[in-house]
């Protein structure tokens, strides 16, 4: 028996896929052109698909930081933070984002995954309960397989649901760590925050949230939900990453526990690899200073979410629940969200898709991310193709004009 | 004797919705309620029984396991952490599960 055999559902999951004609999975940017734009399959591709919420990758600013950062260090650490790897840059980093946050400590990591990772398995260990929502992002289900803690899942956005497990637990002695994220990545929607830190508040448990994708988009500042609901102080670690508004790569948890440091010492996925080259340091540094600068990327982004958002809706789509960075648009079959993405492409729209198993309740997605850079006529022609072809695949309604011509047969 | 889920179903059909939470509950009661939220997982004619190996004998992913667990933890009562229900294969088995459980509440 070969070594890959025990990977065949998948294998013959993704034929299927690839007897299409398309692979979403390996697609290839052949030049990515600005924030919103790149050659893909040797023509212009509308970009609505790639996290880049305030559309930093091509800022003047954090281009020259990183430029100049390779210039004075050299393109990489080569090594990991607690040997060679620590520079002055990464100290200051850290020290920025806990002002940032009002926190006293912060980690920062080479990706937001093994942020998630690390730091999760490391809060809670035998004895311990460590409770996760449903739709939990994948570097949080891994960090559950690296602890000893018992693991319970409570429903998608559920205050009750965690309740009901948080009650269930009794007496029992160890502590409990609840996992939330500010905006979930496949649909959009935020975290009932306030009601789900009212449960931790009443059975003592410690809150960690995820704002992977709410950094920059949520709150006056951009700290997210927890600054958005104002329960910045009542959750104990926040996680985020580097690698979407601010246009980099990295991640990063902060806290205000005294012993916060230990984990710099006991976090596997902290101690053994390689720290963040120069270059990122440098970039992420100037990124967070564009953000607090520049409030007005998080009126742009919003306001393109609202020109999306509501575009697709008045056309027919399925949407995620509420206005966010990610607009997921449900489709009814993963054979149907995949030729659905690559008529997209060929239309010169790329978008991410999202099938089962990586997406909640064995939905099918289109799953479309905006960024403060879209010009509103981008987003107005991404509405314009999708219901173009929404409607030659009968996903939404044929338009006023289509059943005309219809009655007149 | 081995009774069929279809059996356990219609069984399962007439219980008041709030029964699971007051008082014993049975074995039978458990079968009835795994067997109902795993029948939309059915493949063909196969009954689903006692012996029914959940990811194997079913057409059901990991994840939707995972989902009808919480399903079967709300309407007993009880947690069946995720370790836990890596280790189960068997209807049989998360019964059991269940039932254990619920015992030391
Ligand atoms: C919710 C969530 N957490 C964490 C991550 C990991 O981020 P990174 O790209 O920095 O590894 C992602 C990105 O995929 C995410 O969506």
């Amino acid at each position: 028996m070969g070594l890959l055999d025990r990977h065949a559902g998948l294998v013959s999951l993704y034929s299927e896929v690839r007897a299409t004609g398309a692979d979403p999975f390996q697609i290839r940017m052949e030049r990515v052109l600005s924030p919103t734009e790149a050659i893909i399959n040797g023509k212009k591709t509308l970009l609505v698909g790639t996290n880049n919420y305030f559309g930093l990758t091509f800022d003047p600013s954090c281009m020259e930081a990183a430029i100049e950062a390779i210039r004075a260090e050299g393109t990489g650490t080569t090594g990991s933070r607690i040997a060679n790897g620590s520079y002055s840059e990464h100290v200051a980093l850290e020290e920025e984002i806990a002002a940032f946050y009002g926190k006293k400590h912060c980690m920062v990591f080479t990706t937001g995954y093994q942020a998630n990772l690390g730091i999760i398995s490391n809060l809670v260990g035998a004895e311990d309960f460590l409770l996760i929502d449903a739709d939990s992002h994948a570097s949080i289900y891994d960090a559950c397989k690296q602890t000893q803690a018992e693991v319970v899942r409570f429903k998608h956005n559920d205050p009750a649901s965690l309740e009901a497990r948080l009650r269930r637990l009794g007496d029992k002695p160890g502590n409990r760590l609840v996992v939330l994220e500010g905006i979930y990545s496949m649909l959009g929607d935020s975290a009932p925050l306030k009601e789900f830190v009212a449960v931790c508040k009443k059975y003592k448990a410690y809150v960690l949230i995820d704002e992977a994708h709410s950094l920059g988009a949520l709150g006056d500042n951009g700290l997210g939900l927890c600054e958005k609901e104002g329960v910045l102080d009542d959750c104990h670690f926040i996680v985020g990453t580097f690698s979407k508004t601010l246009g980099a790569i990295g991640g990063y948890c902060v806290s205000n526990d005294p012993d916060f440091d230990v984990l710099r010492v006991t976090t596997r996925s902290y101690m053994f690899t390689a720290s963040l080259p120069p270059s990122i340091v440098a970039s992420v540094r100037q990124a967070l200073k564009v953000v607090k600068a520049h409030p007005e990327l998080r009126t742009h982004l919003w306001d393109n979410v609202a020109t999306l958002y509501e575009g697709l809706k008045a056309k027919g789509f399925t949407l995620g629940p509420e206005h966010g960075p990610v607009v997921g648009v449900h489709l009814p079959d993963k054979m149907l969200a995949i030729g659905f993405w690559r008529a997209m492409l060929d239309a010169g729209v790329y978008v991410n898709v999202a099938i089962p198993p990586a997406t909640p309740n064995g939905v099918s997605l289109l799953r479309c991310s905006v960024s403060a850079a879209h010009t509103k006529q981008q987003l107005d022609l991404m509405v314009e193709v999708m219901t173009g072809i929404g409607r030659q695949m009968g996903v939404i309604p044929a338009g006023p004009e289509q059943r005309a011509a219809g009655g007149t047969r | 004797m081995l009774r069929e889920a279809t059996n356990l179903i219609v069984e399962n059909d007439d219980m008041p919705e709030t029964f699971a939470t007051v008082g014993a509950i049975t074995r039978a009661e458990v079968m009835g309620e795994i067997c109902h939220h795993l029948a939309p997982f059915q493949i063909g004619e196969k009954p689903i029984t006692g012996a029914t190996v959940i990811t194997k004998d079913l057409a059901i992913d990991s994840l939707a396991v995972m989902d009808m667990v919480m399903e079967i933890e709300d309407r007993f009562d009880v947690s069946i952490p995720m370790n836990v229900v890596a280790e189960i294969y068997t209807v049989d088995e998360l019964a059991d599960t269940v039932l254990k459980l619920r015992a030391r509440r």
